[in-house]
């Protein structure tokens, strides 16, 4: 415990006067149709949107996917979209979904400005389940989707259980700034945006 | 060696120093786009860099709010007052499990605490997940930029490398395919850990949770895999709320590469079921810097790249030419705190041309520390001989204006009539310049010829 009464009384000893919280209100933009904007921003980030009417139509434009149906190991978190053949939650080491090829999980809040869709994957049997797959496909209402980020933090819960963001399919510019697909996630990220 | 010299043989290779100067700027051009596609822009840069001042301010309350807030979510605090201790916490952790293999992703404070060789020479290794992280541990190098660390190599150094490394086949060049076999070079890496580490892109006091960026998703794979996840942090990646969390988040990957966000931003709050989260948080001379009312700022900074990628001192001179492993401006200022001696020449590896400060997502005041920092060093008594004799007759010749006049005239004769002699007193000047062609009349005598006053 030396470190830490050490490390905190210097800090205190060096601290400069108490600066205010600025808050964060007032920023951020608005778009007038902010699901339209978030499915060309998902474009933009190398991904793929596709609008459907409901969760019945989401099922059809999955099973229409080249990467769906050349699937063999495919988990799904959504009911009716989707046919796993790969129950996760039977699944009790992580490690034994390697070779997955697709994901389809339930995006609990789409945002406009960048495209990502919050993930609340500590829910999920695997927090694997976003990243380990082959191709990733992600249902999401478009009632769901805000305009930017301060929006966002207003209406998701940051703790206590897992959460992220994911904008698009894996990516690298490691190599000379070149822009290569599929780093160490996912090769592929369809958002599939429901209007019910 | 200090900045200068290092620089002077990485400018040998014209063509390579053309090629990393554009590579460089390129994503300098992508941040200007990403950063215009953002209306409130300004005003998103001067809060984030008013909540830094606030959180900086009250850092210690904050600390201890994420402490009592992450051990309530089932995560283990260290506390590390320098890099020795942070290696041991590390170390112990690891050995107490019989780890003998770690992923981990991009974290320059392990980096600065030098994790690799601690635990390498006790027996575990750790690979790097970052694609080029890899690259440069595979190469026997630091990264030579934060954010890209391996952008100093070209896709043949790479393709040789992977070649005799991880097996690809020769003459292999093709970013894709090299990235293809990393992928399946990693993901061994990936399922053979028992533990993940990773460094941390901010701690929420509020939440006691740490939030972690990358594009590629090693953070992703190397914690949701193995059942121990170590995460390590300086002090000053503390933030008060999550929802300050949207201030930063716009900013940090439009600054670095122009990006809307990074594609994996990832929200950790305690381990996962049946897991361990170990929390290393490092002072290592960031107590000492708070205490610097001068370069308090320097704290403020959440590591984008962006004044690396505008610098036109390091895109001409790269990475390896600061004697720090952070280069760069802000590397240039955070350095001399740490050693004035070793990295004393890094302040004057600078135009001050204040492009830095422009691009800082949170307001940096990086030419004016450099600035500061010079004074220091001057004060120090660090000036190289030669620079310090021609400060003092310098300094001789502007208090006395008719000393000035008269070393005015006599450098204008100097000039023309030995030509020679002037260049070799102005060596280190004319080394990349000629000297200019002296006027035939000073201002002076201009102002007294045609307006007849003195």
């Amino acid at each position: 415990m030396a470190a830490r009464e050490e490390i905190l009384a210097a800090v205190r000893r060096a601290a400069p006067p108490v600066r205010e919280h600025p808050g964060v209100g007032g920023l951020g933009v608005r778009f007038p149709d902010p699901a339209g904007t978030f499915a060309e921003t998902v474009a933009a980030v190398g991904g793929t949107c596709l609008r459907v009417a409901d969760l019945a139509a989401a099922d059809r434009a999955l099973r229409e996917l080249p990467v769906y149906r050349e699937a063999r190991r495919i988990a799904s978190l959504v009911p009716g979209v989707g046919a796993g053949t790969v129950d996760p939650a039977a699944v009790s080491d992580p490690h034994d979904l390697e070779g997955l090829d697709v994901s389809v999980l339930p995006g609990a809040l789409g945002v406009a400005e960048n495209g990502a869709v919050w993930l609340e994957a500590g829910a999920f049997p695997h927090r694997a389940l976003y990243v380990i797959p082959e191709h990733l496909v992600l249902v999401l209402g478009a009632a769901d989707v805000v305009s930017d980020m301060h929006q966002a933090y207003d209406r998701i819960a940051v703790g206590p259980g897992f959460g992220v963001f994911v904008s698009g399919p894996s990516k690298t510019a490691d190599i000379e700034q070149a822009l290569v697909i599929g780093a160490h996630g996912a090769r592929s990220c369809t958002v599939l945006l429901t209007e019910a | 060696m200090g900045h200068a010299e290092s620089a002077a043989l990485f400018v040998r290779d014209d063509a390579r120093v053309h090629w990393h100067d554009q590579a460089v700027w390129w994503v300098r051009q992508k941040r200007d786009a990403g950063a215009r596609s953002v209306p409130d822009w300004e005003a998103l840069r001067e809060r984030a860099e008013a909540i830094k001042a606030h959180t900086l301010s009250r850092l210690g309350d904050y600390l201890e709010e994420f402490e009592r807030n992450a051990t309530a979510r089932g995560a283990t605090v260290h506390w590390a007052r320098d890099g020795e201790q942070h290696n041991r916490i590390v170390h112990r952790i690891l050995a107490d499990r019989g780890v003998k293999l770690v992923v981990k992703s991009k974290s320059m404070l392990t980096e600065e605490c030098g994790l690799n060789p601690y635990l390498e020479a006790r027996g575990i290794e750790i690979a790097d997940t970052d694609l080029g992280e890899r690259i440069v541990q595979l190469n026997h190098q630091p990264p030579s930029h934060i954010v890209m660390p391996a952008i100093h190599l070209k896709r043949e150094e790479i393709g040789g490398l992977f070649h005799r490394t991880i097996g690809t086949p020769e003459g292999l060049t093709d970013p894709g395919a090299l990235t293809e076999a990393a992928r399946q070079h990693l993901r061994t890496k990936f399922l053979g850990a028992r533990a993940g580490m990773t460094g941390v892109n901010f701690a929420v006091a509020e939440t006691g949770g740490v939030v972690v960026v990358t594009n590629e998703g090693n953070a992703d794979m190397g914690t949701s895999l193995p059942p121990l996840h170590i995460a390590c942090m300086g002090i000053e990646k503390l933030i008060p709320r999550a929802r300050d969390l949207g201030v930063f988040l716009r900013l940090l990957a439009r600054s670095a590469v122009g990006q809307p966000i990074s594609v994996y931003t990832s929200h950790f709050h305690g381990p996962r079921p049946g897991g361990e989260l170990h929390l290393v948080l490092v002072d290592n001379g960031r107590s000492e810097l708070l205490g610097q009312g001068a370069f308090r700022r320097a704290l403020s900074c959440i590591r984008c790249g962006a004044c690396l990628n505008t610098c036109p001192v390091f895109r001409r001179s790269g990475g390896y030419s600061y004697t720090w492993l952070i280069p760069g401006p802000i590397g240039s200022v955070l350095a001399p705190a740490r050693d004035p001696v070793t990295h004393g020449s890094l302040p004057f590896a600078s135009s001050l041309c204040g492009s830095c400060t422009d691009v800082c997502p949170v307001r940096i005041d990086l030419p004016h520390q450099l600035l500061r920092w010079r004074r220091e060093l001057v004060a120090r008594g660090q000036l190289p001989p030669g620079k310090r004799l021609a400060m003092r007759l310098a300094s001789l010749v502007f208090r006395f204006p008719r000393l000035y006049a008269l070393a005015g005239r006599l450098a204008r004769w100097a000039m023309r009539a030995t030509p020679g002699l002037a260049r070799a007193l102005s060596a280190g000047w004319t080394r990349q310049r000629e000297l200019p062609v002296p006027p035939p009349e000073s201002f002076r005598d201009l102002y007294r010829r045609t307006l007849g006053r003195p």
